[in-house]
């Protein structure tokens, strides 16, 4: 059997699937004799993954191993759990391996460790209450074991740096130890100690000392040691120094350290080796941001490498220069990165790098036509890989223009004339987006070329509809694109050929078109107002709900027509049909199956309540059971909103939503029904309209950026004066400045000569970077102390009001307000300045729950205050600027970045012409949760313009329960509702003895969670809530001999674990 | 954070995988094809780390072996490098000759077998202990 699965194994790594064996793996592990097993359990972690239903075959084999008095059994089993396991029977082994940690053998307590941080990795929560023991891994005597906790801790920092700056010492000892070859000789790889383990824990000090002065004052001089240490000429010390310089430059920066490292990088970047060469590159992109001044000493090595024949390199090279781009050196980098784009083949590179190109073609171009041109190449080369927020940035830069009108309208005749000048050559393949974004561009400002006849656009773009490479989407592109231009001119013969030929073709979407255009061109009155030259920016709304045809259906209705049923309601209703047919037993035994299912799949606990409700109840209720269940699939496909959704993603191709008002349409176009056909107009223009619309809900980060970009765009010449301004008054130095600039602009090749200039100026902005640097890092210094402080004072708050009752909490507060908010807001705004601005919530938001309002950060002349408001719908952050000086501000500009865990409604940013001098605005901004984490920061940036333009970069941390709301409904709805959904985790917490009742742990639960607590029955409760938007979670608790037993249900995966991580904080603490 | 570790001969054929996130054996297959691909058209003065898709390539050659390590971007692609020959060295001091032209088939699989547990701890672990 042994060699069988020795087989097996090299035939899986072959490629040859053989899952016919997996059981067997499994039997073998359970079965065989201790060099049996061992294959076994090698077999299984190599065969299966961590989903696999076999997977659940081993658990007992692992517990009876790790139970075992054979040393090598529990070796083998600790083994096995480390690499794989499934996530909902940890419970089952994780007291085993807790006591494992206390094992006399070193390596049975490794390996206890090892599988402590895969539980970590899988479920986080549920190895939350042992941090304490993971604290002892790290003390322990044998170094191995310390080595495995060290991922742990890599781990845990990465996710919240905050929480374990106290053991920076330990860290940092441990490395001195290191360093210092304290570690037995075992350790060492060519002579250096553990290079892997210092490699580790020069990351975590790395991530502690971020943005830390105080950290990282401890590391200084651990780093420094390093650094000399590793002086060696060995390829593993190079990946320390590696790891050294990235470190030095993550930490709150130390000159004389700055200085070594980056000689370290000179040394590597110099290096013939090429491998070394590759790793100062990667350690050069990393500080260029920080210290610009190291690449320009590196700059001959750097023209080298970007023509160096590996194109690794080139690569490398390439994300260098990207990252030093700016407003004068723009037009050599993009060249430099399209002539690679035109070599490289792999598409994965092509569309990375073309992303860069877009992105500093839009931030920095210097002028339209070279900013065209680019975009040209981009869109060519690119090819249809390309992101698709590429095209639609660009077209919405177009579209929505700069500040400067006439600037605009050079940059869209250039556009069309290039468009033209490209459709010229006859027989050019151009890929999909480009012709596109081509067709988009020629429809919506062809009148702009006065000197070329509407007629030839069309001509072409007919030409293009005949090409067969043109897909059915791309020619919808241009069917709107000549519709436009049909608008503006006189009956042509083009237009009416379109018309002809597509009438007859077999897409049904063209067909629609050509119909439109047709039945428009009979009334061109009507097709100029539906569409006007250059409306793509003003808001077109959108009649998503399709009021207009109310009459339609009233009128269907009448005439006995069946009411229409969305589409789940008809589901449900087949179903009850088929129901008819069935007979009682078959109903019931149904209802048994499905409590039986959901008794293999989670185990229930003993005597739930609502279940035996259930069970007890007729056969009615399996019946509902059923429908529940199904509907529960159904919900999946069409989202809480039920059938709007799909309404306005239909209008953009297919102008029939549902079948009922299809016959409508036709109708509408062929009779009179004015009412009707404006909007089916409207729907043509918008079809661009929308995707650009759909474009910008979708990438609405993306768009803000694109934002930034464009004030960027419109600010350089501005900065590029500044620059120089500041140059002429360090004096004598203008000339050869200006000198150096226009070197830089047009070639780097004098740059040899200029180097002396180069250092002068760079420090200049070296400087003007440093100052701007240190006080936002202070900044968010202080702002996170703000925040730590007040939270649990303000929790305390929060909990007496939602205990409280709503209505009555205004009159009982009033005193709070004035003597918990006012005083310590004021005292901070003191403490932190001479401020007398004190911001205070509107009168409408201070009736809701709200946080205290604590300030974000501060410069000169703005401070920034946040408050948190708890709305039933969402969480509002409202945010107040104020303006210290006694000047207005103007064009402040707040911008809230998105990430993946938070999305914000609406616009990302918020303008503010002018602040007065002396006063405050506030705007706000509704924030839901996309991905559940426990906390998270959501970073944000104010600019504003002064006597310059500044840029303020602050954060505001959110939390998990800032967007659980309790949830209201009755046991019944919470018995079915609990039986729909799918994901679930169990935990049993400890009580302590204050609150050992049930009644207690549900209070403090409903008080401090913000749970709805549904009903109690006996020992068993039962508690609701929800994450805002809609996303329930269901709770059940059950008391027993001191335990709390609780068990999450949600329909979406992550949530419960992050409620029972709450769950857990507050059983703790109180 | 290590992806996958393949020992690979010139002719392209794998003789040793291992992955660290599951991947479906058909895409294995096609992966490793391409992964092969990419570092056999390198020529040895050109730099042992290549970018593949979203992650990058170590690779290391030992006569006709090749030892390719798919890794992330954060990883440290020096001391991955370093972490191949360490490997090896502890091959060696397995079996007398493990960089030899012939690997043949017997051999590959007792490596695997026996070496499969330990060497994988050991290598999570990136802690080595010869």
């Amino acid at each position: 059997m042994k060699e069988c699965m020795v087989r097996l194994i090299y035939c899986e790594m072959l490629g040859y699937e053989s899952s016919f064996g997996y059981i067997h793996a499994i039997k073998l592990a359970q079965q065989g004799n201790l060099l049996e097993k061992r294959v076994g359990y090698l077999a299984v972690s190599l065969f299966l993954h961590e989903n696999h239903e076999l997977l659940l075959l081993l658990v007992n084999t692992v517990v009876k191993d790790l139970q075992s008095t054979n040393l090598v059994e529990v070796c083998m089993a600790l083994t096995v759990v480390s690499q794989i396991f499934p996530r909902e029977m940890i419970p089952a082994v994780l007291p085993l391996i807790e006591d494992k940690l206390q094992h006399s053998k070193e390596i049975i307590r490794r390996k206890a460790v090892q599988a402590l941080y895969k539980f970590y990795l899988i479920a986080p929560n549920q190895v939350q209450h042992i941090h304490d023991k993971f604290r002892k891994a790290l003390c322990d005597r044998d170094a191995g074991v310390m080595a495995a906790s060290l991922h742990i801790y890599l781990q845990m920092i990465k996710e919240n740096s905050s929480g374990y700056k106290d053991l920076t010492g330990s860290f940092v000892t441990i490395l001195k130890q290191v360093v210092g070859g304290k570690l037995s000789a075992d350790f060492n790889y060519h002579s250096v100690p553990a290079p892997w383990l210092q490699i580790q824990l020069l990351r975590i000090l790395g991530l502690l000392g971020k943005d830390d002065p105080r950290t990282s004052e401890l590391m200084y001089d651990v780093l420094d040691e390093s650094l000399r240490r590793a002086e060696i000429n060995h390829n593993i010390t190079y990946a320390i120094l590696f790891e050294c310089v990235q470190t030095i430059y993550t930490i709150h920066p130390k000159s004389e350290l700055l200085e070594k490292a980056a000689k370290c990088i000179g040394k590597f970047v110099l290096s013939p080796k090429i491998n070394l060469k590759y790793l100062g590159l990667k350690a050069l992109t990393y500080v260029i941001q920080q210290d610009p001044n190291l690449a320009l000493q590196h700059q001959m090595t750097i023209i080298e490498c970007l023509d160096h024949p590996d194109p690794i390199i080139k690569r490398e090279t390439l994300e260098l220069l990207y990252r030093i781009t700016n407003g004068q050196n723009v037009i050599v980098i993009v060249q430099k990165m399209l002539d690679y784009l035109k070599e490289s083949q792999e598409e994965y590179a092509i569309i990375s790098l073309v992303g860069k190109i877009a992105e500093l073609a839009e931030k920095y171009a210097p002028n339209n036509e070279w900013f065209i041109q680019t975009m040209n190449a981009v869109f060519s080369v690119g090819g249809d890989v390309v992101h698709s927020d590429i095209p639609n940035n660009f077209l919405r830069l177009l579209a929505e223009g700069f500040d400067d009108e006439k600037e605009d309208h050079q940059l869209r005749v250039y556009a069309v004339q290039s468009y033209l000048a490209l459709l010229e050559e006859e027989d050019k393949l151009y890929p999909q987006k480009f012709l596109q974004v081509m067709s988009w561009v020629l429809g919506e400002y062809f009148s702009l070329v006065t000197d070329v006849d509407p007629e030839v656009i069309l001509t072409k773009l007919h030409s293009l509809l005949k090409k067969s490479f043109v897909t059915s989407e791309t020619k919808a592109w241009i069917m709107a694109a000549a519709t436009k231009i049909a608008s503006h001119t006189s009956c042509s013969k083009t237009v009416d050929e379109i018309i002809q030929e597509l009438s007859s073709s077999l897409d049904t979407c063209l067909r629609q078109y050509a119909f439109e255009l047709k039945h428009l061109c009979e009334d061109k009155a009507l097709m100029k107002t539906l569409l006007p030259f250059d409306a793509s920016c003003s808001d077109l709304v959108v009649d998503a709900s399709l009021s207009f045809l109310d009459g339609f259906v009233a009128e269907g209705l009448a005439h006995g027509a069946a009411p229409y049923k969305p589409h789940h309601q008809r589901q449900e209703e087949k179903l009850s049909q088929e129901k008819a047919l069935n007979f009682e037993p078959y109903g019931l035994s149904f209802a048994s199956s499905v409590s039986s299912s959901g008794v293999t799949g989670r185990q229930s606990p003993t005597g739930l309540s609502f279940g035996s409700d259930i069970s007890g109840n007729s056969a009615e209720t399996g019946h509902k059971e059923t429908n529940t269940l199904k509907l529960e699939g159904v919900r999946k496909l069409w989202g809480k909103e039920g059938y709007l959704p799909k309404k306005e993603n239909k209008t953009g191709k297919e102008n029939e939503p549902q079948p009922v008002p299809c016959g409508s349409l036709l109708a509408g176009q062929v009779g009179e029904a004015p009412a009707l056909q404006p909007e089916q107009g409207a729907s043509l223009s918008e079809e661009d309209k929308e995707k650009q619309q759909l474009a910008s809900t979708l990438f609405i980060g993306l768009g803000s950026s694109a934002g930034v970009s464009l004030m960027g765009k419109a600010d350089t010449a501005t900065q590029k004066f500044k620059r120089k301004s500041k140059i002429t008054e360090t004096q004598q130095l203008s000339e050869e400045a200006s000198d150096f600039q226009n070197s830089a602009a047009s070639n780097f090749d004098p740059l040899l000569d200029t180097i002396p200039v180069n250092v002068e100026d760079s420090e200049g902005s070296m400087h003007t970077g440093l100052r701007k640097g240190s006080p936002s890092s202070s900044d968010t210094v202080e702002d996170n102390l703000a925040f730590e402080t007040p939270q649990s004072l303000r929790k305390s708050v929060l909990d007496d009001r939602i205990s409280a009752n709503r209505l009555s909490q205004s009159s009982l507060f009033a005193d709070n307000n004035i003597e918990i908010f006012q005083p310590s807001s004021s005292a901070q705004c003191e403490s932190a300045s001479e401020t007398p601005l004190v911001p205070s919530l509107p009168e409408e938001l201070e009736e809701l729950p709200h946080s205290k309002v604590v300030g974000l950060c501060q410069s000169d002349a703005l401070a920034l205050h946040l408050c948190k408001v708890w709305t039933d719908e969402s969480l509002l952050l409202i945010v107040f600027v104020s303006n210290k000086t006694t000047a207005a501000l103007h064009a402040v500009n707040l911008v809230f970045e998105e990430t993946e865990h938070f999305q914000i409604l609406e616009s990302a940013t918020s303008h503010f012409p002018v602040i007065e001098a002396q006063s405050v605005e506030h705007c706000q901004k509704c924030v839901r949760m996309n991905k559940v984490c426990t906390q998270a920061v959501l970073p944000a940036s104010v600019g504003y313009q002064s006597e310059m333009e500044t840029c303020l970069e602050f954060s505001v941390t959110l939390s998990l329960m800032d967007f659980i709301r309790p949830m209201e409904m009755t046991t019944e709805d919470f018995g079915k509702l609990w039986l729909s959904l799918s994901n679930d985790v169990k935990q049993n917490i400890k009580m302590s003895p204050c609150q050992d009742s049930l009644s207690a742990a549900l209070d403090t639960l409903q008080q401090k969670l913000k749970l709805h607590r549904v009903d109690v029955i006996g020992n068993e409760g039962i508690l609701a809530c929800q994450l805002l938007p809609c996303v329930p979670c269901l709770l059940h608790c059950r008391t027993h001999s001191g335990m709390l037993a609780l068990w999450f249900r949600s329909p979406c995966a992550a949530l419960p674990d992050g409620l029972l991580y709450q769950c857990q904080k507050v059983m703790e603490e109180s | 954070m290590i992806k996958f570790f393949l020992m690979v001969n010139k002719q392209g054929q794998t003789r040793l995988s291992r992955y660290y996130e599951h991947v479906e054996i058909n895409k294995r297959t096609v992966l490793e094809a391409e992964v092969i691909k990419n570092c056999l058209s390198r020529s040895k003065d050109e730099c042992s780390f290549v970018e593949y898709k979203d992650f990058k390539l170590v690779y290391r050659q030992y006569a006709a072996l090749f030892i390719v390590v798919g890794i992330d971007q954060t990883e440290n692609e020096m001391a991955v490098y370093e972490l191949i020959h360490n490997f090896v060295e502890v091959l060696d001091k397995y079996f007398s000759r493990v960089v030899s032209e012939t690997l043949n088939l017997l051999q590959n699989i007792f490596s695997l077998s026996k070496l499969g547990g330990s060497v994988i701890s050991e290598n999570k672990s990136k802690e080595k202990n010869i």
